[in-house]
């Protein structure tokens, strides 16, 4: 096993009265695909922007790179922030500047690199994401997954280490699909970046990743392989993972005795 | 929409600017008044200065060399003196010169007339006109009219 | 009932002054970037260009139409006095100290206050400021300072092409239409309005409310929810919050300057 980059321990997070995160710890690994999977409001984008420090826990400790990441300073946050990439669900590219522009962007704020090394960089990664052609476009031009596509070469723009994907596989056609599959797959097995997947879409996510968290209810309640989770017997994890409607998990969020509530109304 | 385009147009609002501020700097405002180093100040007594202020201006024959800078009284002489700068292309005025408050219009406001005298010595810096006509106060002149209809 | 107002009244200023506080907090974070903004002029100059030149049309069309209007209604007051040579002062002092900075200052915020708005709570609704942070860049110095600037900048100047267009519609109005004196126009104007206790007054006003304005714009976006309805209610306060300090602080200034 390589060596662990980022380590939460005992984290701690509430929205109001609502609790998040309710004492989760986990490793993520150099190198290594890891996901988290879990049903929908389960906080795995929140863990995301904790990681990336933008969201301060309650309780816990969050290590990156060695770091307490929300005990830093500013330039110490933007130096580590430098080395993680982050993949946002809805792309979150720069609406007034094309797609060049936009894969730019990073380089032009962090560097003085003359313009045409900036150029040779941006077409580089462009030709990974097989986006060199749209170059021109601007972000209101692309589909959904091509926006996706021009962040991906934006995230990986400033050769991070780590690259955080949020929903990287919602909301595409299956061969869009497939594409960010293969990109993730790549970028892990020929750059070494390590990947952080947060996802519910079992397939796609047990196809590439080397390790996989199950969060519900603000615990880890599963870890594993693909291939451990995939035999484990808890109910609630085979619920989950082929995707049946009422199980563990209840289709019903808690209410009140039916019967009684339409009879309330005479 | 490029760089350029986008540059230009800035430059040209920054004009614009600049030119409406010139505009109000001295088409609207005083600015264009006289500075210290291209005028001179004289100063002259009145016995009322009725409704004259500082900045009004003063005129030989009807055109405008200066302006009044300062109105105070002066307790030696119980009359008010005031500061007139004039401008240096305007360095004629002979020393029997006299000084006049009129009203432009009969509401208008009030200025300085300066009438040229004859004598060869000119006023400079510090001169003191002697000969001043005060203004007319309406409210004297009506005054006056009605003392004399009652006593007539 | 009388409790549940007293809590409602209590609940009402306290928040009242966490958002005077979290306003105070973002100016003072603004401020602080502005000077590492200035080494990047380009990007101060798009944000004058889409601030303030594309507000030039607005503004100059009813600098014009105000001003044409003052010297009507200047004209049929003075003109009952045998005043209308004074048409040019009531027109210039009008103008210069009391419509200039406060009509432009609201039409500003009409115009390219809710667009400032509109725009950072957009940025925010599509996680683009949020993915600025993640990419190490701080929002606050790559899109709120510049976007600061260029407003602190335009605003002035548009203040400044407004009393000046608005001189020459009343002089339209009244020289061209009305038939007043030229001369007189121009020179009672000139003796009449001082370059200090008026010009620079009004000026001083039109900077004053440009820190107001676009400190209320961007800060109603940066702060805005994000969702459709966070926005528009971001572009409403923008608007309402900045006729209200304007109107407020034009009082509290001419108290000051001309009292």
């Amino acid at each position: 096993m390589m060596e662990s980059i980022i380590q939460i321990r005992e984290l701690h997070f509430a929205r109001g009265t609502h609790k998040i995160f309710n004492g989760i710890s986990l490793d993520i690994h150099a190198g290594q695909v890891t996901a988290f999977m879990g049903p929908s409001g389960t906080g795995k984008t929140t863990l995301l922007k904790i990681i990336g420090g933008q969201l301060r826990p309650d309780k816990g400790n969050v290590q990156v790179y060695g770091k307490d990441i929300h005990h830093v300073s500013q330039n110490e946050l933007y130096d580590l922030r430098k080395r993680m990439g982050m993949l946002f669900q809805s792309g979150a590219l720069l609406t007034d500047i094309n797609v060049f522009e936009n894969v730019a962007f990073p380089l032009r704020e962090h560097t003085r690199l003359p313009e045409q090394i900036i150029r040779d960089l941006v077409l580089i990664k462009l030709e990974a994401v097989g986006l060199r052609g749209a170059r021109r476009l601007m972000p209101s031009e692309l589909s959904g997954g091509m926006a996706r596509r021009v962040a991906l070469a934006r995230a990986i723009v400033l050769d991070p280490s780590m690259i955080m994907y949020d929903e990287p596989f919602t909301g595409l056609d299956p061969i869009t699909k497939g594409t960010i599959v293969t990109l993730i797959k790549e970028l892990n097995e020929t750059l070494g970046i390590a990947s952080v997947i947060v996802s519910h879409d079992v397939n796609e996510t047990m196809s590439i990743a080397d390790y996989i968290y199950v969060i519900s209810d603000g615990q880890v309640v599963e870890s594993g392989t693909p291939e451990n989770l995939g035999s484990s017997s808890s109910p609630w994890l085979q619920q989950f993972l082929q995707g049946l409607p009422d199980g563990p998990v209840p289709f019903h969020y808690p209410a009140e005795n039916y019967r009684d509530d339409l009879l309330a109304g005479r | 929409m490029t760089t350029r385009f986008i540059e230009i147009m800035v430059g040209l609002f920054v004009v614009l600017g600049i030119l409406a501020l010139f505009m109000l700097a001295m088409k609207v405002s005083n600015l264009s008044g006289l500075t210290r180093s291209d005028s001179y100040e004289i100063s002259a007594y009145f016995e009322n200065v009725g409704g004259l202020k500082v900045r009004s201006p003063v005129t030989v024959a009807g055109v405008r060399v200066g302006q009044v800078t300062g109105i105070v009284y002066n307790s030696d002489r119980y009359e008010a003196q005031v500061s007139m700068r004039i401008g240096v292309m305007h360095d004629y005025f002979p020393i029997d010169t006299t000084a006049s408050i009129y009203t432009a219009g009969l509401l208008g406001e009030q200025y300085v007339a300066l009438e040229p005298g004859a004598e060869d010595d000119v006023l400079k810096t510090g001169d003191t006109i002697e000969f001043t006509q005060s203004a007319l106060v309406l409210e004297e002149i009506i005054g006056k009219i009605v003392v004399k209809l009652t006593s007539g | 009932m009388v409790t549940a107002t007293i809590q409602n009244l209590g609940h009402w200023t306290l928040s009242l002054f966490e958002r005077m506080g979290r306003a105070s907090i973002f100016f003072v974070r603004v401020l602080a970037a502005v000077p590492s903004t200035f080494t990047r002029p380009r990007l101060i100059i798009k944000e004058i260009y889409s601030i303030g030149v594309l507000s030039l049309t607005l503004i100059i069309v009813s600098g014009f139409f105000v001003g044409m209007v003052l010297g009507l209604q200047g004209y049929v007051t003075l003109v009952d006095f045998g005043a209308e040579e004074s048409l040019g002062v009531v027109v210039a002092i009008t103008l210069v100290r009391e419509l200039g900075p406060v009509v432009t200052a609201l039409l500003f915020a009409g115009r390219a206050g809710s667009a400032l708005a509109a725009e950072i709570g957009l940025m925010k609704t599509t996680e683009q400021l949020s993915s600025m942070e993640m990419m190490a860049v701080d929002p606050i110095k790559r899109v709120i300072a510049p976007r600061f600037i260029g407003g602190i900048i335009s605003m002035p100047l548009l203040t400044i092409i407004f009393t000046a267009v608005g001189i020459l519609g009343g002089r339209f109005a009244g020289v061209g239409l009305l038939g007043v004196d030229e001369g007189s126009f121009w020179s009672q104007m000139q003796a009449n309005v001082d370059l200090v206790d008026d010009v620079a007054n009004g000026m001083i006003k039109g900077v004053v409310f440009a820190v107001v304005c676009v400190w209320i714009a961007l800060y109603k976006g940066y702060e805005a929810t994000p969702t459709a309805e966070g926005i528009s209610l971001a572009t409403t306060q923008t608007v309402v919050n900045s006729a209200f300090a304007v109107l407020g602080l034009d009082f509290i200034l001419t108290a000051l300057m001309f009292v």
